[in-house]
């Protein structure tokens, strides 16, 4: 087992040395002079004309080969410095540092409601195959997987800000960004909800979860209908099982054999299909972050894939596929416990 | 006629159908529907009345309102049908017929290959595939054209897994032997006896994935880097919905349609393939039917 998690840890910097190399190519395509505007430090430089120019590009190297340009890149890469990003204008870094908390609490947030949805919904229509409940349920998720983000976050914008004013864009109030700011608020972790808890304000708390629920009830909506899927295939392939069929035979009530012996082991393929999700949901995030005007690591992702910011490119690309890679190794860590016949392999 | 008896069973998988031909008629008649003027450079551009910012309500003029720059809604929803197959279908074919290559190259040649072949495919399912479509059509430019390549690059991964494992599973069955034992080639027997067996799970994923598609094409848009202005596109339209969904005090519904009729037309165009391709999975795939 162990093993096998170090070789999947060692499959991490391949991946990552080609993603980073592929993104890399596609950077180069650009002009010297386009990819200066990564480098330069104010905008200041294209006032001094072609001179100023070229000897800018001449003293970051973007006449270099390939390679050399590259090496460079990896060079500062291995050293925690991963450029400097034009949109936010800061390091890479520290924008990927500092959003990261929102999105993880967007995520963790709406992943929750999501996985016990789907385990419930999917278990459902697996126990009431080809009967009402099994056909609403995929009647739901059949919609759930048409439904466009944008469309769904655009009509929550309208129902819950516009008509009802219940669920406001962004990450907090005016007023609560002011306090969050002053030196009394301590940022323990970057997400506002555990922060407010830690510094006891309540206000605050509150404040954060309504700018929160318009967000988190769009991300489970759209996500919730994979998993529900391979829940209720799970349940059926489990139901129909010797095992099951003794459980019944020996008299057990239904729902002790339905809720207890089956769903149980069903729920082995939804954790598999979990972590991959989680990761797909941290990567996810970019039009439902956009819409709300949350300020996390989707909403920049799709501002600087749009400027084409290369160096901030590179950098969500690489920590998403950390993230991806991380999930499964834990997922496939975790399996164990959950299934001890896989220790015994 | 099996797959007639099986729509008359599932009313639902018979709406798809429907939606779905309806679809194609609005594609086929798009000239008739909403007629280009004759000065249009190409039936894309969409018409405007105007430029005046405010959308304006659906009319007789404008039968389903106009956008902000007053771009008329009813043509773009309508030549946007034919934007939509054509991103859809040129998208999935072309990545049916890369992962049908790649796969069938790493199942039948094994070892090396097989191992670099699938390797490329882990990294590019490492990619977060919005974000990689966003920067590559941003790179190509606007149009249909930059938008398809973009999509395809990273999409093509999922037939090569699945032409590959089907291919291995497909391999080892007595049929092949048996087409083996009377002197088949390698290659006959692959593109003869093996893919055309291999090429059903390929079609339901297909289906399925030419509506997910669609999605990505008008998400890519609506994020700014898909079709140029005024292009005939169900994405572009939605983007415009976006400053003015919000309404004003007192009348928050006031712009509605600038949302409703090009979230409707991505969201049912979606929903056919998504229904098509349901029922296609449970025709095809005998553990579902019952």
């Amino acid at each position: 087992m162990l093993t096998y998690a170090l070789r999947r840890l060692m499959m991490l910097p391949i991946v990552l040395f080609a993603l980073s190399l592929m993104i890399f190519a596609l950077q180069m395509s650009l002009s010297p002079t386009q990819r200066l505007a990564a480098y330069a430090p104010s905008p200041d430089y294209l006032k001094g004309g072609q001179e100023s120019i070229r000897r800018m590009i001449e003293q970051y190297g973007l006449n270099d080969p390939f390679y050399i340009q590259y090496g460079r890149w990896i060079g500062g890469v291995l050293t925690g410095n991963l450029g400097w990003s034009e949109t936010a204008r800061q390091p890479v870094s520290t924008a990927l540092m500092s959003l990261f908390p929102a999105t993880v609490e967007l995520v963790v947030l709406a992943f929750i409601p999501c996985l016990l949805i789907a385990i419930f919904l999917g278990s459902r229509a697996g126990i009431h195959l080809n009967r009402w409940p099994d056909h609403l349920i995929r009647i739901f998720t059949i919609l759930g997987w048409s439904f466009p983000v944008y469309v769904f976050g655009l009509l929550m914008l309208l129902v819950f800000y516009s008509a009802l004013d219940w669920f406001p864009p962004g990450r907090l109030s005016q007023w609560a960004q002011t306090t969050v700011s002053s030196g009394d608020f301590v940022r323990y972790t970057g997400a506002n909800t555990v922060d407010a808890l830690l510094n006891g304000n309540l206000a605050i708390f509150w404040d954060s979860l309504r700018h929160l629920a318009a967000p988190v009830i769009t991300l489970t909506y759209v996500n919730v209908a994979s998993m529900t899927r391979v829940m209720r295939t799970s349940m059926l392939e489990t139901l129909r099982q010797d095992y099951v069929r003794t459980a019944r035979a020996k008299g057990l009530p239904r729902r002790v054999v339905e809720l207890k012996h089956a769903r149980r082991n069903a729920l082995l393929p939804v954790a598999t299909i979990a972590g991959m999700e989680l990761a797909v949901m941290m990567g996810g995030v970019v039009i439902t972050e956009t819409i709300f005007d949350y300020a996390g690591l989707g909403q920049f992702a799709a501002k600087t894939a749009a400027n084409l910011d290369f160096p901030a490119v590179l950098g969500f690309g690489l920590y998403f596929a950390v993230v991806l890679v991380l999930m499964n190794l834990i997922v496939d860590l975790i399996y164990p416990l959950l299934d001890p016949r896989v220790k015994t392999q | 006629m099996k797959a007639l008896r099986y729509l008359a069973r599932n009313p639902v998988s018979l709406l798809g159908v429907v939606i779905l031909l309806a679809f194609v008629l609005v594609a086929v008649f798009a000239p008739m529907l909403a007629p280009p003027q004759s000065f249009q450079l190409s039936p894309y551009d969409t018409p405007r009345a105007g430029f005046l910012a405010t959308p304006m309500p659906p009319s007789r003029d404008a039968l389903f309102g106009t956008t902000q720059g007053q771009y008329d809604i009813f043509y773009g929803v309508v030549w946007g049908t034919r934007t939509a197959f054509k991103i859809g279908l040129g998208v999935v074919a072309i990545s049916v017929l890369i992962g049908t290559v790649v796969g069938a190259v790493a199942a039948y040649y094994g070892g090396l290959a097989e191992e670099i072949l699938m390797r490329i495919v882990d990294v590019f399912m490492a990619v977060p595939f919005l974000i990689a479509a966003m920067v590559l059509t941003a790179l190509l430019g606007k149009g249909i054209w930059p938008i398809t390549i973009a999509l395809t690059t990273f999409g093509w991964m999922s037939y090569a897994r699945i032409v590959r494992s089907e291919i291995l599973r497909i391999r080892e069955m007595d049929y092949i032997h048996a087409a083996r034992s009377y002197g088949a080639s390698d290659l006959r027997l692959i593109v003869l006896h093996i893919l055309p067996n291999a090429m059903f799970p390929v079609l339901v994923l297909a289906t399925m994935a030419t509506g997910s598609m669609v999605l990505s094409a008008s998400a890519l848009s609506f994020l700014g880097v898909g079709t140029e202005e005024g292009y005939a596109d169900w994405g572009q339209f939605i983007a415009y919905s976006r400053n003015w969904i919000v309404g004003q005090p007192g009348n928050p519904f006031q712009f509605w349609y600038t949302l409703a009729f090009p979230g409707a037309a991505v969201f049912l165009f979606v929903l056919s393939w998504n229904l098509v391709g349901d029922a296609l999975r449970d025709m095809l795939d005998p553990r579902h039917s019952h």
